[in-house]
């Protein structure tokens, strides 16, 4: 009996490694020229209508220097960029002494006599009233305060940008707070009190040459409230006070003033007022504005960088025929004949188009933000007012560059998913269109709270990666496009999330169905 | 073969193709869906104002139901030549205005009915839930009713609007021929105009890309309040879509009549 050995091929097999895999993924990628075309056209359209969107429009500031609703913007120390308006009911206090008073209430105010524009009814969450120190009356000026918010509890402020918490909840009748200043030198403490008696430190304020005679006093102040879009509504609020007391018992001898608003608005202006009255040592006073950092009223360079979203549109139409074309023309059964590991399969695909799309994503981001940040500025959009230049070296300006592929890079991954689920193009770029622009859509159209809960929990989160102006969270925002809730990485990540998912959806599908 | 029998064919294909009927139901379902939500979230109260223009508010959920609407009348014309079954059209019904002409008429009919099941739905859900978001009587809002004249030319507006997007869609896969380069091109037009115009603050430019994008002055049709305030009249805006639906067509007619299949 004779054994007959099977033919053997002397050869060594080929490796079916991932490497090879991917190289196969790149050649049906490279040798499509309609597709090779599309992601160049991808990134030419993102840098384009980016840079386009950045020249359109200018806020005309001839002649001279640009002005903040007609006035010299307002610097606060240290040169920086600030909001100081609110209503002061204030004295001269000289040398180391100590304001207290005791809020009753903070209620919402209609609007005062001689206003004109649209206002918004309803308390503010931050608004505020409280003991003040000030350097002098200049708006602009170093100061410390303490005060009771609508809803953000107590808190000590000082020199606009600092922000100390207190103790949270609001005042009443009921559950009056009880707050003081004391001052040392170029110190001030804050101390917080349910009774009067029983004092809680909240912070302490160092202010560097805070002169020797400040005027001191009660204010308040109501910011803005954020409508739909960009538009702004006035807002007042009025906060009773009483028990105010100055060193050795002395009573507030007072005078009301107003600092006056300011803040570029694009539609409509408003005027404010305030005043106050006092009986029997009971000061109401009614004001409207905010103490702050001045926050850029609409992010310039992440509204140019809307752009991109065009090239996204062009990523997601080669991304998603990148898997369907293989069922509409059958190639699908080769692949898989040669590569039966489905999962790898998918993977490889996912790799290739995400690198393909990073790499049109970061150089469309590459050219178009410096780009649009000299267009921008060239149109009076200039720093600190009106924008805030990032610049590629910037850690912002990595950011946005990298991210944008980033963004490019998960919405070809979102389409390969969604073209391995539904496994027809046209309805795979829809969905993936739908899930990108909608969120964005309804975002700019809807109220602020409602646009800052697609902005946390829809792919909308990803756009904050663009974000380019400062956010302080004690200022209410206004930009449409500069309050993500998210820090930007973060936002990306839930986009990411949406794209895993479809991934995760597709490449179970793939495993189950016939090809 | 006369329209008719063409319109015959078409309808045919049309109830036949696997998926298309489900395509119609989700415009329909979506655009109900994604007002109603729309209602719920844009309630108003003491601090939150109310949006002025109801009726509008309650037809929000076209924006996402458009892109279904979209789909299906991509997917009319490019299906037949990713399977090459219009080359068998073709040799059917040689003359090509008529094929075109009978595959707008079916398409314009079933999107003007799923497109009237949808923003009815959407109607009478505002009507149910908007008042008990704040929009009350006291407030003054009544309750939408397609009895009032602003109102209804607001609904019926809307199933137009769908209808015009369904033959501007028609027209661009006629055109391209490749439907991921269609539906991506009909989406980006519609999609783009109202993102652009919402971070353009300088105000012409803002009115511009209002005035010039298929679907902001499209959209004009559902406005019932503020109308000086427009950028765009609302039959004038329906004109604008009407001229881009139009320009689509006539560019697919070309294509139809000038290439091969």
């Amino acid at each position: 009996m004779t054994t007959v050995t099977p033919y053997r091929s002397k050869r060594k097999s080929g490796s079916d490694g991932f490497g090879r895999l991917l190289r196969a993924e790149w050649t049906k990628f490279r040798t499509v020229r309609g597709w090779v075309i599309a992601v160049a056209l991808a990134a030419a359209a993102a840098f384009g209508i980016s840079v386009f969107l950045a020249s359109n429009g200018h806020i005309s500031c001839s002649p001279g220097p640009c002005s903040i609703n007609g006035q010299p913007p307002v610097t606060g120390p240290g040169g920086l960029p600030v909001n100081d308006a609110f209503y002061f009911v204030h004295q001269t206090l000289d040398g180391n002494s100590s304001i207290t008073a005791r809020v009753t209430a903070l209620t919402s105010a209609p609007a005062l006599g001689g206003f004109q524009g649209p206002s918004a009814t309803g308390l503010q969450p931050w608004a505020k009233t409280g003991v003040i120190l000030k350097a002098s009356m200049a708006q602009g000026s170093a100061y410390a305060a303490i005060m009771v918010t609508a809803s953000h509890g107590v808190r000590m402020q000082y020199n606009y940008t600092h922000d100390i918490a207190g103790p949270p909840g609001a005042a009443s009748a009921a559950s009056p707070r009880w707050l003081r200043l004391t001052r040392s030198g170029d110190t001030v403490t804050g101390y917080e009190s349910g009774n009067g008696t029983h004092w809680i430190k909240v912070g302490t304020a160092t202010l560097a040459g805070f002169p020797r005679a400040v005027q001191a006093g009660l204010f308040t102040a109501s910011p803005d409230a954020a409508q739909q879009g960009q538009t702004r509504l006035f807002t007042a609020a009025t906060g009773v006070l009483d028990h105010v007391s100055l060193p050795g018992g002395a009573a507030l001898r007072a005078k009301g003033y107003e600092f006056p608003a300011q803040g570029f608005q694009f539609f409509g202006r408003e005027q404010r007022s305030g005043e106050f009255t006092e009986k029997a040592g009971t000061f109401a006073v009614t004001g409207s504005g905010d103490i702050g950092p001045y926050q850029v009223p609409s992010d310039k360079t992440a509204d140019s960088l809307l752009g991109m979203i065009v090239g996204l549109i062009v990523v997601i139409a080669v991304a998603a025929p990148f898997i369907t074309a293989e069922y509409r023309r059958g190639i699908i059964h080769t692949t898989l004949a040669v590569s039966p590991r489905r999962g790898r399969v998918l993977a490889a695909k996912a790799i290739v188009i995400g690198l393909v799309s990073f790499v049109a994503g970061l150089a469309a981001a590459a050219i178009a933000l410096p780009l649009a940040e000299k267009l921008l500025q060239s149109n009076y959009y200039r720093p600190p007012w009106f924008m805030t230049a990032a610049g590629l070296t910037s850690g912002t300006g990595l950011r946005i560059v990298l991210g944008t592929g980033a963004l490019f890079a998960i919405t070809a991954i979102l389409a390969v998913g969604l073209g391995t689920i539904v496994r027809r193009s046209a309805v795979a770029i829809t969905m993936a269109i739908a899930v990108i622009v909608l969120p964005e859509l309804l975002e700019v159209s809807l109220p602020q709270s409602p646009a800052q809960w697609l902005q946390e929990f829809t792919p909308a989160a990803a756009f904050g990666i663009h974000s380019s102006i400062p956010r302080y969270p004690q200022v209410a925002c206004y930009a449409v496009k500069g309050c993500y809730p998210l820090p930007p990485w973060a936002g990306l990540g839930v986009f990411a999330l949406y794209a895993a998912a479809a991934l995760a959806l597709g490449f179970l599908l793939l495993r189950r169905r016939d090809a | 073969m006369t329209l008719a029998e063409a319109v015959h064919a078409e309808w045919t294909k049309l109830r036949t193709a696997p998926g298309n009927c489900w395509l119609l139901l989700a415009a329909a379902a979506l655009t109900i869906t994604v007002s109603a939500a729309v209602d719920a979230a844009a309630g108003c109260s003491l601090s939150v104002s109310c949006q002025p223009d109801v009726a509008r508010l309650s037809v929000t959920g076209i924006w996402a139901g458009q892109a279904v609407v979209a789909v299906l009348a991509v997917l009319v014309i490019s299906d037949e030549y990713s399977t090459g079954m219009i080359r068998t059209t073709l040799a059917a019904i040689p003359r090509r205005t008529t094929v075109l002409a009978a595959k707008a008429a079916v398409l314009g009919g079933v999107v003007l009915c799923s497109g009237t099941v949808g923003v009815a739905g959407s109607i009478l859900a505002g009507r149910l839930i908007l008042p008990g978001r704040g929009y009350t009587v006291a407030h003054g809002y009544v309750p939408l009713s397609l009895a009032d004249g602003p109102t209804l030319r607001a609904a019926g507006g809307s199933v137009l609007y769908l209808t015009l997007i369904a033959l501007l869609g028609l027209g661009a896969a006629t055109a391209l021929r490749n439907s991921a380069a269609a539906i991506a091109g009909a989406l980006g037009l519609l999609y783009v105009f109202p993102l652009f115009a919402h971070v353009t603050s300088d105000p012409t430019w803002h009115r511009r890309y209002e005035q010039i994008g298929p679907m902001t002055a499209g959209l004009a049709i559902q406005a019932t309040k503020n109308l000086g305030q427009l950028p765009i009249a609302p039959w004038s805006g329906l004109g604008v879509l009407a001229a881009w639906a139009a320009g689509a067509m006539i560019a697919g007619w070309l294509v139809l009549q000038v290439r091969d299949a």
